[in-house]
């Protein structure tokens, strides 16, 4: 494979720029690279396009993903995307109103009452309905997949360190939620494998169920260690921060958070007046951040070894905003595929060039550091 | 002497208890020493450990009456966050405790939250990393750590933020030997060379005791202090070395290995007349004639096992007589809880053959499984569900298909006096582990299967274990026990298996293979040595037999 790999430090390690260090990615850097991709494949129901941007994001999760407990979860989002695109060419063929000439095969239909008229239930399928149904989950597909190929590029606790530092104890909370699920599922499967060491041999379903009662407890009693482990190490700790100051500056963000969302609703609602769009929205996002950096400002914590955002970042960065701005822009009668009449997918060159840019963080961004023991000690096997 | 830690008059009350847990405790921690606290589980130890840095009363609830101060600052008025900076706690799992996902995160995260310029945090973990040997681990997940690893991380993650008084609850009681000297080394570097002042709460008495400047024994919600030779001689329990010394009447009373062993040279002498003990062969095993012979016999050939593409066992081949005591022994990590999961036939062989009894483990099921095999798994916990004692007892019963009362009896005769009212979650760990027992028990196994069973007991625990573990053999049970625990191996096992990388790498009778190797023999044996000694047992039996 062509693909710059981790244990690889090979050519691709230098680009030009003389010998690059291995350093994780700043993790907003990837989410900007993955939420381009997610915007970019709403806007299309072209097979070939989506199935560009899954090919990049695979690939991309290929070179850089690290070695953590996170990492699976692309493949989780394949999975899922996979039962996506089944359920929603499934809805589409039962419930949608048949589309197009070419009728595939006929499904009983079940008659409703009379209060539900309008809804069809089974009947006619047409090629285009399925069709229409499995691109539209594709979709969907792929947007999931987007989010998944984040996640497993950077784990959520590395994205947890550029949050601002107001919102620290908010982030942690989050955090420590998300990995309660994993670990509560590992001792599901521990204790209803015991269940059999007490010679119970019911189904799986019903020996989770059985087993919940102790699973629960465990996972209450692992997380108040955990939250007494925080408290002995320091979380929560109050600078010097008066209670005024505190409570002015709590104001402040949630104003400007409540300014965001009406500017978000005025964008949105045609009907609205037209200053809470755009002038809302600015002065929403301008008194949040002030606040942010008032009370960021205020916090005793400080950060090891902050990420740093260098020229890698911006490139990709950029190059998911350059994918998400091509799609929005491009005429979306080119974007999505025509099954009225039923044509074959017509590639535009410029937005399938962009997706095809996007692969770029492959190759231009650092390689991970390598989380195998070093030479020192590994030198003599 | 500046103190550290002051106690004045402290007592705690927990609500709901009748009476408190810590009571009218008074005393004084100089600082720069490494304190070593004592007691039966239950006793109050873990509370007096939490009152260092204030999580009890702040985070536990209760009620604390007295004065508790550290290093100046009284714990009525800090809370545990506002302690952060001079006191470093490290729990008993550690993995619960572990906030960040990567070794080197995990080290910054406490210094993180106290505002600790950023060089400054550079520079410490990197000092850190060194100290405790991380330095290779800087990059790994929290979770592919082993044991010992994470004991080093947590350890280390509590020492970044340069605290004054580092507390332990139980460091080494889930250590292998090799990963238990590795954390105590570090542990003695830190009092020796920065003057750290160290409590530390530990079961495994034969393992740290030597170290100890002071020890606290904490029993019924009291506290006495002493040296540890002073502590020592009037214990009810201690370790293998002062209770040889104690039968020898040696005095000063040793408490390392090398004290002892320079004053056991005139034992050595007079024991070398003495004809060795007697080999624990199972012949003291009823005989069964009427049944199967493959029944209690284990037979594995060539067996893999492992989790996705981690090969965890690679061609192991073992053989168990009925009757025996085997030892499964080796590092954290080696392999031991996969072989005896693979045994019980929690997961299938991934090549190679396993007979329990004549049958696949695999195949068996419900009754047939619980009269073949029995397992112990290192969490007993996992085995109970039921709410109440009583009922986890009753449901033993029946699906063991044994009369009424068979679970309950057994669990009287292992550990007495448990209220069968009680939730299995509030009980000691060997009053868990005794329900566990007496649950797996109730069926009459022919092969029992232990993982790990003195982890967190205390010696009272582990010797009512130990009484148990003979009469079971010589029931004709075989039994199979992973353990670290040197000293209950020397006590109970008949054979021991070393397990290495997946493969095991040494297998023999008990005395050959525990005193071939430093790490893994008993302290008896290390003093005794090239006698063939074990355990201070014996060597009681043959002095008294030559009068």
């Amino acid at each position: 494979m062509a693909l710059p790999t981790t244990t690889r430090p090979g050519p691709t390690a230098t680009v030009g720029l003389g010998v690059r260090l291995p350093r994780s990615l700043h993790p907003l850097a990837w989410w900007a690279w993955a939420l381009g991709l997610l915007v970019a494949a709403s806007r299309t129901t072209n097979p070939v396009l989506l199935g560009m941007i899954l090919g990049v994001l695979a690939l991309v999760v290929a070179a850089r993903r690290p070695e953590a407990a996170w990492a699976g979860a692309f493949s989780a989002a394949l999975r899922l995307g996979l039962v996506v695109i089944i359920a929603r060419t499934l809805m589409q063929v039962v419930l949608g109103d048949p589309i197009g000439l070419h009728v595939a095969f006929t499904l009983p239909q079940v008659a409703l009452p009379e209060f539900m008229a309008g809804v069809r239930l089974g009947g006619l399928v047409t090629w285009e309905s399925v069709l229409v149904g499995a691109t539209e989950g594709l979709r969907l597909a792929t947007m999931l997949v987007c989010v998944g190929a984040a996640n497993s590029l950077t784990p959520p606790s590395r994205l947890l360190r550029s949050v601002p530092a107001a919102l620290y104890e908010i982030g942690v909370a989050v955090v420590v939620a998300l990995t309660f699920a994993p670990h509560l599922l590992a001792d599901a499967r521990r204790v209803s494998a015991a269940r059999r060491l007490r010679g119970h041999d019911e189904g799986r379903i019903s020996a989770f169920a059985r087993s919940s009662g102790p699973v629960l407890d465990g996972g209450l009693e692992r997380s108040i260690q955990l939250a007494a482990a925080m408290d002995s190490r320091g979380y929560g700790r109050a600078g010097q921060v008066s209670d005024h100051e505190r409570r002015t500056q709590a104001g402040l963000v949630l104003a400007g958070f409540v300014g965001v969302l009406l500017g978000l609703y005025g964008l949105f609602d045609s009907a609205a007046p037209r200053l809470l769009g755009w002038p809302m929205l600015a002065l929403g996002a301008i008194v949040a951040v002030a606040g942010l950096r008032a009370a960021g400002r205020r916090s005793p914590r400080t950060a090891y070894r902050p990420d740093r955002w260098q020229w890698p970042e911006w490139l990709t960065a950029l190059v998911g905003a350059l994918t998400a701005i091509t799609f929005i822009l491009w005429p979306s009668s080119a974007l999505l595929l025509s099954t009225t009449p039923l044509a074959w997918p017509e590639l535009s060159v410029v937005p399938a060039l962009t997706v095809l840019m996007a692969l770029g963080p492959a190759f231009w961004t650092p390689p991970l550091p390598s989380s195998a023991i070093p030479s020192t000690s590994g030198g003599t096997r | 002497m500046t103190s550290a830690v002051r106690f004045e008059d402290v007592s705690v009350t927990y609500d709901g208890a009748d009476r408190p847990t810590l009571h009218r405790v008074t005393l004084d921690i100089p600082e720069g020493e490494l304190v070593l606290v004592v007691g039966e589980t239950g006793s109050g130890k873990s509370t007096l450990l939490r009152c260092l840095n204030g999580l009890v009363p702040h985070f536990t609830g209760g009620t604390l009456s007295g004065r508790v101060t550290v290093a100046g600052r009284d714990t009525r008025t800090h809370p545990p966050r506002e302690l952060a900076d001079i006191v470093g706690l490290v729990g008993q799992d550690p993995l619960a405790g572990f906030v960040a996902e990567i070794v080197e995160d995990e080290l910054a995260y406490g210094m993180e939250c106290l505002g600790i310029a950023p060089d400054t945090m550079r520079r410490r973990v990197e000092e850190t990393l060194d100290l405790l040997g991380l330095a290779d681990l800087r990059n790994r997940p929290l979770t592919a750590l082993s044991g010992g690893q994470r004991q080093r991380v947590a350890i280390g993650a509590a020492l970044t933020s340069h605290p004054r008084i580092l507390v332990l609850d139980e460091p080494t009681s889930a250590l292998d030997p090799g990963a238990a000297e590795e954390v105590l080394a570090a542990l003695q570097r830190l009092v020796h060379d920065l003057g750290i002042t160290v409590v530390m709460a530990e079961h495994r008495l034969e393992r740290v005791v030597q170290y100890a400047d002071q020890v606290l024994v904490v029993s019924g919600g009291q506290v006495t202090t002493g040296t540890p030779a002073a502590m020592m001689a009037g214990a009810p329990v201690a370790p293998p070395v002062v209770e040889l010394g104690r039968l020898a009447g040696w005095d000063p009373l040793p408490l390392s290995v090398r004290d002892a062993r320079r004053a056991a040279g005139p034992l050595r002498a007079q024991l070398r007349a003495l004809p060795p003990p007697a080999d624990p062969t199972p012949a003291a095993v009823e005989p069964r004639t009427t049944e199967d012979p493959e029944s209690g016999r284990i037979r594995v050939r060539r067996l893999r096992a492992g989790y996705r593409s981690v090969p965890v066992l690679r061609e192991v081949d073992l053989e168990v007589e009925r009757g025996e005591v085997l030892a499964l022994m080796g590092r954290n990590g080696a392999g031991k809880s996969t072989l005896l999961s693979v045994m019980a036939g929690m997961r299938p062989a991934d090549a190679g053959t396993v007979r329990m009894g004549g049958a696949d483990p695999v195949t068996l099921k419900g009754h047939a499984l619980l009269s073949t095999v029995g397992l112990v798994p290192q969490e007993p916990a996992d085995l109970l569900y039921a709410t109440t004692v009583g009922r986890e007892c009753g449901d033993a019963d029946a699906s063991a298909r044994a009369a009424v009362g068979t679970t309950a009896g057994i669990l009287s005769a292992l550990a007495p006096g448990i209220d069968a009212s009680r939730h299995p979650r509030d009980l000691s760990e060997g009053q868990r582990l005794a329900l566990a027992l007496a649950v797996v028990l109730a069926a009459s196994p022919t092969i029992l299967l232990l993982d790990e069973p003195t982890r967190g007991l205390d010696y009272g625990a582990k010797r009512r274990l130990i009484a148990f573990l003979r009469t079971v053999r010589r029931a004709g049970h075989t039994v199979v026990l992973a353990t670290h625990d040197v000293e209950l191996v020397a006590e109970v096992a008949s054979r021991v298996a070393v397990i290495a990388d997946g493969e095991i790498v040494a297998d023999g009778a008990t005395g050959t293979v525990v005193r071939s190797s430093p790490l893994f023999a008993p302290q008896v044996a290390k003093i005794l040595t090239p006698g063939p000694w074990l355990t201070v047992g014996e060597v009681a039996d043959a002095l008294q037999e030559s009068g």
